[in-house]
């Protein structure tokens, strides 16, 4: 790395060392706890379409746990943050855009 | 724009990265974002394969879902002890990196072993692929043969999803390894892979898969000829972005591809 780089890096470390380790701990309790519930509810019986809003709703409160928090997004600058995270979503987005109407389709009409 | 520009002899002035951050990471980070593209696509095709294919099975007893439970716990202790690494890295505490990277590794390698013996279950019960080597005997028992016959899509994605995303863990523990060990780390991986070769029935997809690890060997062998370097807390930290990744990307895998097909009884 050049010297630039080399002052960048050592910022972000700065910036690390005052992170609290007892946080880290806390997000990886949550995060087990959440998965032990998502396996609770799968012997509850639950109605297909609901149970899997409610698996879905965990797993994304559990992927924005490990992005903020382990990937330490959350103490990045709002440009960083945002184009990141703009930028997956749209393209998620335009894949859900081609994969519903189909898929709802599907659902309704049967399958042939 | 010309006033921000360092020189080398002022290394505590220097331009602001557009990002707040080293290229590195930046680096790392629009990997990820593309690596997460590749993983929507596998999850959309599995919900497609899913929404549309009458009969879905839902092979996995319970016993399936424990294994698959306590190779969620694996990956996010896992991702507990890469922060701890990075930590101890920005702290400077060699020691306690090394030991952190080792430990994330374990982790990892305990995932990789469950969901293997996983794998090997299903394929033993006669949830195949076509190109996988047919298992002696299981050409019409098992409990899955009819679902291989009947649904090949959930073989089939089940497959490609599962299988990629164990493949993105095994670079990752090699990744580590290398960050960890550097040099010291290419006899390891050699006898891993010699082991996993030979440990494992040619009829096991895993027989072949283990060429990975050789693979790996071999083009770490080349990177670190070519550019041997002590590796910083940027190279932990940008390390890490990719671990974490792959835990975030199971946190989807698993209860939709694992807990969704659930056998309730």
């Amino acid at each position: 790395m050049d010297a630039t780089q080399i002052a960048i890096a050592e910022r972000v470390a700065e910036e690390h060392r005052h992170h609290k380790k007892a946080q880290f701990f806390w997000v990886w309790a949550a995060l087990l706890i959440m998965t032990a519930i998502e396996v609770y509810l799968t012997y509850q019986n639950m109605e297909p379409i609901r149970m899997l809003t409610i698996l879905m709703g965990l797993s994304l409160i559990k992927a924005a746990l490990i992005i903020g928090f382990f990937m330490h997004l959350r103490y990045e600058i709002s440009r960083m943050k945002w184009l990141t995270m703009c930028s997956v979503v749209a393209c998620l987005v335009l894949m859900t855009i081609f994969f519903f109407p189909d898929a709802h389709r599907v659902v309704t009409l049967g399958v042939k | 724009m010309a006033d921000h520009v360092m020189t080398h002899d002022a290394p505590s002035v220097y331009e602001p990265s557009l990002f707040g951050t080293y290229s590195k990471k930046i680096g790392m980070w629009l990997f990820l974002l593309s690596d997460s593209l590749t993983f929507g696509a596998l999850l959309y095709a599995y919900s497609y394969g899913r929404i549309s294919t009458v009969g879905w099975p839902t092979p996995f007893h319970s016993q399936s879902i424990v294994n698959a439970t306590i190779m969620t716990a694996f990956l996010l202790t896992s991702s507990l002890t890469m922060v701890l690494a990075v930590r101890a890295s920005v702290d400077r505490d060699a020691k306690m990196q090394t030991i952190w990277l080792l430990a994330t590794m374990i982790c990892g390698t305990g995932f990789i072993v469950l969901h293997g013996r996983e794998w090997t279950k299903l394929i033993s019960e006669g949830l195949t692929l076509a190109m996988f080597p047919s298992v002696p005997g299981q050409e019409t028992a098992g409990e899955f043969v009819n679902v291989a016959k009947n649904v090949p899509q959930f073989a089939s994605t089940f497959f490609t999803l599962t299988g990629m995303h164990m493949l993105h863990v095994t670079l990752g523990v090699v990744y580590l390894g290398v960050v960890a060990l550097r040099r010291k780390f290419i006899p390891i991986l050699l006898v891993c892979w010699l082991a996993a070769w030979l440990a494992t029935p040619s009829y096991s997809p895993f027989h072949y898969g283990a060429h990975v690890l050789l693979v790996a060997a071999v083009v770490i062998s080349i990177i670190l000829w070519l550019k041997p370097k002590v590796y910083d807390s940027s190279d932990v930290e940008v390390a890490g972005l990719y671990w974490h990744f792959v835990d975030l990307v199971w946190m989807f895998i698993f209860p939709l591809v694992y807990l969704m097909s659930a056998k309730i009884l």
